[in-house]
């Protein structure tokens, strides 16, 4: 039986070391994140559709779901132009720049959440500016897009940036002795390369957006209806002891975001696969 | 110009789109927080990270790195050694199920553990009668920590196992050596820097971590309020030098983090380069 | 040690790696295993080694079945084809470290581990690099390192998986000269698995040329370069050139040519396909008395110690063709000068079926 799991190896340990993998995985994801499941089952479906499509639940979603992605839109084209500037050029702080793109990522949560709030306040620094120009910053979707711009930026300048780096010069080359322009090379050329991993990155960025709660809540407002994020919402739920209806709406959350992970991911194996790459 | 680049206005133009939103939306806050940290000058930062509920809060934050770090990274050594080395069936799944806690929101990742460890929770009347208090407690913070910070330490591993082989493990078994012997002497020295690196991550992310403590902590002040729970209270309380300056603490924590990382990054690449 | 494997299979899913292969290598012996990528000859090096575990069949160390032997008890040096330096070690520990981790009781002290590696590194004439890191060394530096780590716990066989496979022509050649000395003054028995054929013709005592799973043919150099056994074997050595003829007593027939062949006996005319290497031939300026193939010559490189050229028959077969420098000046050979071809010799011929 066991060859059969198990391409046979003089390596030792694989029972162990699998053994402890699936215990410690079971223990502290596998099961704990069932009991999502199983406490939605002590409510009918009926009583879920009430909770999930309540207007209030309705309109957290709509909140987290829209606000995440014009924050993935925003990195995809950004964060590309900072991955591109990193790799291809040269300018002064290029290597304080390199490392500073996982500030977000390194940054607590809760930290960029009073410090962007700060900034985009009415008093802040930003939010001064903005209010001359008529823009509320802060607690507005406004202000939640740009916490979450702020939370999913090093995921896309990571997904694109090795990408970039490993193409090869020759194939810009031989596009160039083809008679390609430069705008040709990288539209035609470049960009199918590294369209899949950009993809890949704007998922990473939304995914991580839609459930974020710490940089968020503190700049959102929190005005039920209108500025209320999902993972908030949930929040408000437990604090009433709504143990179900805050489960509810956390599956709903979740499976929402795993439909749109696997099919990002679908996406991205069909253009990998028209690529010829794996 | 050769056929690899831009005309210069165009890199020039692309460069300075880069930099502005860099500014924007990293220099910029980086520097929020020392400024407002700092904007009543050094004895009310100071003052501000003496007071006794931001000492306990350090040392809580302290504490939950120091159970879950070590936890997820033995973890992250099995799990690796079992993914990397070895050829076996559902390698694929496994490794989506030990991703899974990066794409599940820290509120449901707290809300997961009230709904086990909770007063209505499937453990709740067994553990009010044996009075073990788990959620709003020290160990619903490190097991929602633990539980967030699951798979930093493996993910840093499994990429450099596997690009590392099998070889050098075979050629110190052809030597006679043991199979304890080939892991500690020839295949941990390899992933020395791996394992640092995802220590580093993970540790800045359990010090870090608010939403999911922020369900299980209760926030009782001075008992189960981390770092960051306890700069949300000063911040609503409108305390918000106290709030900055302990968040500068946090920061401090993830510049340091950045530098480190960015050394070790070099290292490992020179070790992949050889 | 003699080693022997006796109807070993192995299968990777569908793909049969290793079909019922046997062998013995004697005693002191330098055997190569030659073969096309895929023909199963690193899976059975990597059996002997028990690095890789077969299905069925057995593996006999000096007459004893090696199945329950674990690979640190088989006394194997295995050097591998990209090395398997231990990056993080020097190149002292990394020759030390199969001395160092023997059990307490045999573990010889830190004076005498020092000795043997120095000892070792004198043999291998790198005692300069002693304190270096392997990526701080050549790839032909790397590979005696290997040699001499493999060496340091006095194994009972040696175990080379394409030994020279990644260094250049020149270096190569030096390393591999050297192993065959190496060889004649420590007589340990030694398998070394490559592709390269004129590497194992130069080097080896016996050789074995596989294919697709299975031995072909083994035997010594000389043995399998002029006796081969069967048409995969003669390709595999070299080049050759091949023909569709029928054979009757003394002679070849191709297409409306008879062409007399040496040595040739048939009882009755067969179809066949016949194998010529190229300095099979020769070439002549005028039919001859016999008779033979005309052709022009398309194309002629001399520089090297023999002259290769390609003529084209009338029927447009091209033939590869080496001839030694002399004839190559008596014929005053030019391009597209046209040419008279017989055989001196044939190296194999295939029989398809007997002729009516």
């Amino acid at each position: 039986m066991q060859t059969d799991f198990v391409k046979k190896s003089i390596l030792p340990g694989f029972t162990l070391s699998l053994g402890f993998t699936i215990f410690y995985l079971s223990l502290i994801v596998l099961i704990p994140l069932s009991m999502l499941f199983i406490k939605t089952s002590t409510l009918t479906f009926v009583q879920f559709w009430e909770v999930i499509t309540a207007p209030r639940t309705l309109a957290a979603y709509g909140l987290s779901f829209g606000t995440a992605f014009a924050a993935a839109c925003v990195n995809a084209v950004f964060g590309s132009i900072i991955a591109w500037v990193l790799v291809r050029y040269t300018f002064p702080g290029k290597r304080i720049v390199d490392a500073l793109v996982d500030f977000p990522l390194a940054l607590p949560t809760a930290v960029a959440g009073i410090t962007l709030t700060e900034l985009y306040a009415p008093t802040g620094w930003v939010g001064h500016f903005l209010q001359s120009v008529g823009i509320k910053g802060a607690f507005t979707p406004f202000g939640i897009t740009v916490a979450l711009t702020f939370i999913g930026l090093p995921f896309v300048v990571r997904t694109v940036q090795p990408v970039l780096e490993d193409l090869d010069p020759q194939i810009e080359e031989a596009a160039a002795s083809l008679g390609a322009d430069r705008w040709q090379t990288v539209r035609l050329i470049i960009l199918p390369v590294i369209f899949p991993a950009l993809l890949t990155g704007v998922t990473l960025a939304f995914a991580r957006a839609i459930g974020e709660y710490g940089s968020v809540i503190f700049i959102a407002g929190n005005m039920p209806m209108k500025t209320e994020i999902a993972p908030l919402l949930i929040m408000t739920k437990l604090e009433q002891y709504d143990y179900a209806g805050a489960t509810a709406i956390a599956i709903g959350m979740l499976l929402i975001s795993f439909a749109l992970l696997a099919t990002a991911n679908y996406f991205q194996w069909l253009t990998s696969k028209n690529l010829g790459k794996t | 110009m050769n056929s690899r680049t831009e005309p210069q206005l165009v890199r020039y133009l692309l460069i300075g789109i880069a930099l502005v939103f860099f500014g924007l939306f990293i220099v910029l806050p980086l520097s929020c927080v020392f400024f407002h940290a700092f904007s009543k000058g050094w004895l009310v930062y100071i003052k501000a990270l003496q007071n006794p509920d931001a000492v306990s809060a350090m040392r809580l934050t302290i504490i939950t790195a120091l159970v879950a770090v070590p936890l997820n990274l033995v973890f992250g050594v099995a799990a690796s050694w079992a993914i990397a080395k070895f050829d076996f069936k559902g390698r694929d799944l496994l490794l989506s199920l030990i991703d899974l806690p990066l794409s599940v929101s820290p509120v449901i990742a707290g809300l997961i553990f009230i709904l086990i460890f909770g007063a209505q929770g499937f453990l709740g009347p067994w553990l009010i009668a044996h009075n073990v208090r788990i959620v709003f407690a020290l160990p619903g913070i490190i097991l929602a920590t633990i539980f967030v910070t699951f798979p930093m330490v493996a993910r840093e591993l499994i990429p450099i196992m596997k690009s590392q082989g099998n070889e050098e493990e075979e050629a110190a078994l052809t030597l006679g050596a043991s199979g304890w012997k080939t892991f500690w002497m020839i295949s941990v020295p390899n992933i020395r820097w791996g394992i640092l690196y995802g220590i580093i991550l993970c540790n800045a992310r359990a010090m870090g971590e608010f939403g999911a403590v922020s369900v299980v902590s209760g926030h009782i002040r001075g008992l189960t309020n981390t770092l960051p729970l306890h700069i949300e209270i000063l911040y609503n309380e409108y305390q918000s030098t106290a709030a900055f300056a302990a968040a500068s603490i946090l920061a401090l924590l993830a510049i340091v983090t950045l530098i480190a990382k960015t050394v070790i990054e070099a290292l490992i690449r020179r070790g992949r380069a050889s | 040690m003699s080693i022997e494997v006796r109807n070993i299979h192995k299968k990777f899913g569908a793909f049969k790696a290793l079909d019922n292969v046997s062998l013995k290598v004697e005693h002191g012996e330098l055997l190569a295993l030659l073969g096309p990528s895929g023909s199963g000859k690193t899976s059975l090096l990597r059996i002997v080694a028990g690095l890789d575990f077969h299905d069925s069949g057995q593996v006999l160390f000096s007459g004893q079945d090696a199945r329950e032997q674990k690979v640190k008890d088989r006394g194997v040096g295995f050097v591998f084809q990209h090395y398997a330096l231990f990056r993080h070690m020097t190149v002292f520990d990394n020759i030390a470290f199969g001395l160092r981790v023997q059990p307490p009781h045999l573990r010889p002290s830190e004076q005498a581990v020092r000795a043997k590696v120095m000892e070792l590194l004198k043999l291998i004439q790198l005692e300069w690099v002693v304190d270096r890191f392997p990526w701080q060394l050549s790839g032909g530096q790397r590979q005696r390192i290997a040699l001499a780590r493999a060496l340091a716990v006095k194994p009972r066989v040696l175990l080379l998986d394409e030994p020279f496979g990644s260094l250049d022509a020149q270096v190569r050649k030096e390393l591999r000269m050297w192993l065959r000395r190496f060889h004649d003054e420590a007589h340990i028995t030694t398998l070394f698995v490559t592709h390269d054929q004129e590497e194992a013709l130069e080097v080896a005592d016996r050789i074995v040329v596989m294919n697709q799973g299975r031995i072909e043919q083994v035997g010594t150099p000389e043995d399998v370069y002029h006796n081969p056994a069967n048409a995969f074997v003669l390709n595999f050595l070299g080049n050759v050139n091949f023909f569709h003829c029928r054979l009757a007593e003394g002679k070849a027939i191709i297409g409306e040519t008879e062409l007399e062949v040496p040595g040739l006996s048939v009882d009755q005319p067969k179809i066949a396909k016949l194998y010529v290497r190229p300095n099979q031939f020769k070439l002549s300026r005028g039919p001859g008395k016999g008779s033979s193939l005309k052709a022009i010559v398309e194309y002629l490189n001399p520089a090297g110690t023999l002259v290769k050229a390609t003529l084209k028959t009338e029927t447009g077969e091209r033939i590869h063709v080496e001839i030694t420098q002399e004839e190559y000046r008596q014929l005053k050979l030019v391009k597209l000068m046209p040419v008279f071809v017989s055989l001196k010799d044939v190296s194999y011929s295939e029989y398809v079926q007997t002729a009516g």
